[in-house]
């Protein structure tokens, strides 16, 4: 019997089953489809420190970037680029608006400077008010980072194999049934992804993961590089903590190692509706060319749209889920999953592990009745509170 | 104004449903990323050389090699079947040169010039070379058996003085004896099927058989039964292959090396289906586990208002394309048939089939790949980066293009999407393509602004 079995080969799940072995412990990944081919297959592989407010997310961001970096070291293979990201500001309202959030992210231990966007990127718009760039800000790709996660994690990868029930004792889940067989475990982590608040609703757990679909541009390859950094306007900040139902879209540009320009993201709730919207496509195409002129004459080769999984306040579920003893949630994390996977993946390995859902309250047993490691005195690398599953309750 | 009809490709379905249609009183377009009618079969030489012009299709590219090898011809007359089609299209508007990227429900037809717009739609894009890939396929002078047919019919030229033809299927009697009559020398079709006694059944494609035969016997072109080019060699430009002696499963038995500065190789086509998929067709598998447009005997898709005809509804030649675009013609005016169209339908697709059957593309293919054999073009994918995915969990065609990139690139996996399906262990999908054909940032960003022949 596997310590863990994790549902979902995403990033996420990746990540999870990354550190919950590297922290001793056997682990199961199940997934219906293809490693990564769920929105991990659709992301785009920013990992952001720059778009995200003060606050619980941007801690976890902050803490996640770091990882990242560590990642691409020990583990590696997945074209870890750490170039920056440069937010641009069409007006001087906004320029200031920028700064403000600079600043307060500067409280926060982000690094972020006020600089002249033809400076950093020779190619773009002339007679923007201004932008700042923000040197934490990298680059994965996503797909290979999940492989290569699950891979080096030495986790047993059973892909094709659907979910479809819990096994209990009472309040307690004690592995999944599958369609497959059961699979018992002594705990279960959730990173189904857009699909967790099914898995939860499996168990009777109420959890509101709901998707919110995104579409990429990418180009042909361009010989030689016209982008060097993530470049994006600051409206991006404003969307992704957006109520709005309707479309709401912001150039994010970037050039990518082998050659193609990626031209994201739009956001529109729409449910799972995988139809190609034209007008959405247009945007992107639009906003991009004004970012960059000389992108106009190149060619759009493909497109493709993912359905981030998102929850009402726009902050991800990380943790043990105290209705149903055993099982941990690591979903919701909207457009920034990919950026956001490896400090799930380390506090969801902490929590299982045996330390408390809270920093500085150490709990004596988790999984398999082991106890946490003492080095790190049980300690949380940071509060998990915001992200609690019960908070929607 | 909408036209009443919009027809998607102009081969042989297509022209024959405009005709048709327009026949029966209805206003059509006639759309064509070609700039001659013809499509594949009748493809037409452009003006100044006496007739068309070669799309870039990337599955016709040539590869930038010298060009002091291939050699000039003439313009040979149309055929009279290419006639009569074309005159039938008195009143279509013809859009020539004009690539559809985009379909949407309702009916906007974008092109790279602009957006049409219909009651009904058409929908006859036909096929493109099925390619399966062997150590050397991507060296200069290595060419699809369709490409080297294209720059023939196209362009009036022949790809090299000493050409092996190689691959599968009746099509490579064509290409053989076009290229012979055109003047190279063709040093052998080397045809991977050995039984086709089964083809006696239809005494009239056997005599067009035996016609081709008649001409490589007059060139002196021998055709090889049960072998297949396994390797092709050269330092930058094709020199030689390698040809096998090969059994059921296409494995090699023995080899032998032939001199050659070109190689047409073809395993039959696929269907090309970007268009029916964006607007959710549903579609089927045909004999061969190719994915078709399903349509029932009405030409009519899934999709009220859209029919389909030839190639993209299975591949079986020119004259099925022709009845079938006939049979379309006829449901969408609501006009009787002919009689007997529907009868020599029935025989052609069934002729069809048992092509198929003959002419069946084996997965031994598979075992002459090296690390280095390069599966992808586009993104130039070795078959290593396939094998390394498949060790970190890649279990379908999808998770192979996400983990190794094939099919990421400029052709949108139009060339290496049978073999990397293939090599994922399943027949290939339904290709999802939003972008059907690339579009510059500026037209797609100018889309909803185009004007549209509704405001005429
Ligand atoms: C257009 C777009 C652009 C984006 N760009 C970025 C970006 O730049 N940076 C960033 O950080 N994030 C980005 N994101 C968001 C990011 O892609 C997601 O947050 C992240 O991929 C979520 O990963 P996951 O592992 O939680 O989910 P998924 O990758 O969806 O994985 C969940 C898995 O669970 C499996 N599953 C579901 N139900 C079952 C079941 N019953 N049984 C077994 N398995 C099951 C699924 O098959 C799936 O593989 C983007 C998203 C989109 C759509
Ligand atoms: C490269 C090639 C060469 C061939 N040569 C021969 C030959 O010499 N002899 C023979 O017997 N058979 C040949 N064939 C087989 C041929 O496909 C059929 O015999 C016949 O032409 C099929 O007719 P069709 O009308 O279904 O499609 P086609 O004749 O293939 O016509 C389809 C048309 O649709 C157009 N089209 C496709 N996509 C788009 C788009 N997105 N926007 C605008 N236009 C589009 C194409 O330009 C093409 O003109 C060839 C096939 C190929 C792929």
């Amino acid at each position: 019997m596997p310590d863990v079995v994790v549902i979902g080969a995403g990033v996420v799940g990746a990540a999870c089953a990354y550190y919950a072995a590297r922290a001793g412990l056997s682990v199961t990944v199940v997934d219906q489809g293809a490693v990564a081919g769920g929105t991990t297959g659709a992301g785009e592989g920013n990992v952001l420190v720059s778009d995200k407010e003060p606050g619980p997310e941007l801690d976890l961001a902050s803490l996640s970037a770091g990882l990242w970096s560590d990642l691409a070291a020990e583990v590696g293979g997945f074209e870890y680029e750490p170039k920056g990201g440069l937010v641009v500001a069409e007006t001087p309202e906004v320029l200031t608006a920028l700064t403000g959030l600079a600043a307060k992210q500067e409280s926060s231990g982000v690094r972020a400077e006020v600089v002249t966007p033809e400076e950093y990127e020779p190619n773009i718009a002339r007679g923007l008010a201004g932008g700042v760039y923000y040197p934490q800000d990298a680059q994965v790709q996503p797909m290979l980072a999940a492989a290569r996660l699950l891979h080096a994690s030495g986790a047993q990868i059973r892909t094709g194999v659907r979910v479809t029930g819990f096994t209990r004792s009472g309040d307690r889940i004690t592995g999944v049934r599958t369609d497959e067989g059961d699979l018992p475990a002594g705990a279960v982590v959730n990173a189904a992804g857009t699909w967790a608040g099914d898995i939860a609703a499996l168990a009777g757990l109420p959890l509101p993961v709901l998707p919110r679909r995104g579409f990429i541009l990418v180009t042909e390859p361009l010989p030689e590089p016209l982008i060097h950094h993530k470049v994006y306007t600051a409206a991006y900040v404003t969307n992704v903590a957006s109520e709005d139902e309707g479309l709401e879209t912001s150039a994010v540009v970037e050039g990518t190692p082998s050659g193609p320009v990626l031209i994201g993201a739009s956001r529109e709730r729409v449910g799972y509706d995988r139809t190609v919207s034209y007008p959405v496509l247009a945007r992107l195409a639009e906003q991009a060319v004004a970012l960059f002129p000389a992108l106009a004459t190149r060619k759009v080769i493909r497109a493709y749209c993912g359905f981030r999984p998102y929850c009402p306040d726009h902050l991800p579920v990380i943790g043990p889920d105290p209705r149903a003893p055993g099982l941990y949630h690591a979903t919701g994390h909207e457009g920034a999953g990919i950026g956001l996977a490896p400090a799930t993946g380390l506090l969801i390995s902490r929590v299982v592990t045996g330390y408390s859902g809270q920093p500085g309250r150490p709990i004596k047993s988790g999984a398999n009745g082991r106890s946490g490691p003492a080095e790190s005195g049980g300690q949380l690398d940071l509060d998990l509170f915001p992200f609690r599953p019960e908070r929607f309750t | 104004m909408k036209y009443d009809l919009i027809v998607i490709g102009a081969g042989p379905a297509g022209m024959a449903a405009a005709g048709t249609a327009a026949r029966g009183g209805l206003r059509v377009a006639l759309v064509d990323s070609a700039a001659q009618l013809g499509g594949q079969f009748h493809r037409q030489p452009p003006p100044e050389l006496g007739g068309g012009n070669v799309r870039d299709d990337p599955t016709h590219e040539r590869l930038g090699r010298d060009q002091s090898i291939e050699q000039a011809i003439q313009a040979p007359a149309p055929r009279r079947d290419f006639l009569r089609l074309r005159d039938r299209l008195t009143g279509v508007d013809l859009h020539l040169g004009c690539r559809v990227w985009a379909v949407e429900p309702s009916f906007a037809v974008h092109h790279d010039g602009g957006t049409l717009t219909g009651e009904r739609l058409l929908i006859a894009t036909g096929a493109h070379d099925r390619v399966v890939p062997f150590p050397g396929w991507d060296l200069p002078g290595v060419m699809t058996a369709g490409g080297a047919q294209a720059l023939l019919k196209g362009n009036l030229v022949v790809a090299g003085r000493r050409i092996a033809v190689a691959g599968t299927g009746p099509f490579l009697l064509p290409v053989a004896a076009g290229l012979a009559a055109a003047g190279a020398r063709v040093v052998g079709v080397f045809e991977a099927a050995r039984q086709m006694g089964a083809l006696a059944r239809y005494p009239a494609k056997l005599a067009e058989g035996a016609g081709y035969a008649a001409t490589l016997a007059r060139y002196r072109v021998p055709y090889h039964r049960g072998q297949a080019v396994v390797a092709a060699h050269g330092a930058d430009e094709l020199a030689k292959v390698t040809v096998a002696k090969i059994d059921d499963g296409w494995r090699a038995i023995r080899t032998r090396e032939i001199e050659c500065d070109a190689l047409a190789v073809g395993y039959g086509f696929v269907p090309q289906l970007d268009l029916p998929v964006q607007l959710g067709c549903a579609t089927t598998r045909d004999s061969d586990g190719s994915a078709i447009v399903a349509v029932d005997d009405q030409m009519r898709t899934s999709i009220t208002g859209v029919h389909a005809a030839g190639e993209t509804t299975g591949v079986g030649g020119a004259e099925l394309a022709e009845l079938d675009g006939i049979i379309a013609g006829h449901s969408i005016t609501g006009t009787p048939l002919p009689d007997g169209v529907r009868r020599r339908r029935e025989r052609a697709r069934a002729f069809a089939r048992l092509l198929h059957e003959v002419f069946p593309v084996r997965d031994g293919w598979r075992d002459r790949l090296r690390a280095d054999t390069i599966v992808c073009r586009c993104e130039e994918v070795p078959y290593q980066a396939i094998c390394d995915a498949q060790a970190l969990g890649a279990v379908d065609t999808r998770s192979l293009k996400l983990l190794a990139r094939p099919g990421m690139g400029w052709c949108q996996g139009r060339m290496c999407g049978y073999a990397v399906a293939r090599l994922a262990g399943e027949d290939p999908p339904p290709p999802r393509r939003p972008i059907a054909q690339p579009i510059s940032l500026q037209n797609l960003a100018a889309y909803p602004l185009r004007s549209t022949n509704d405001d005429a």
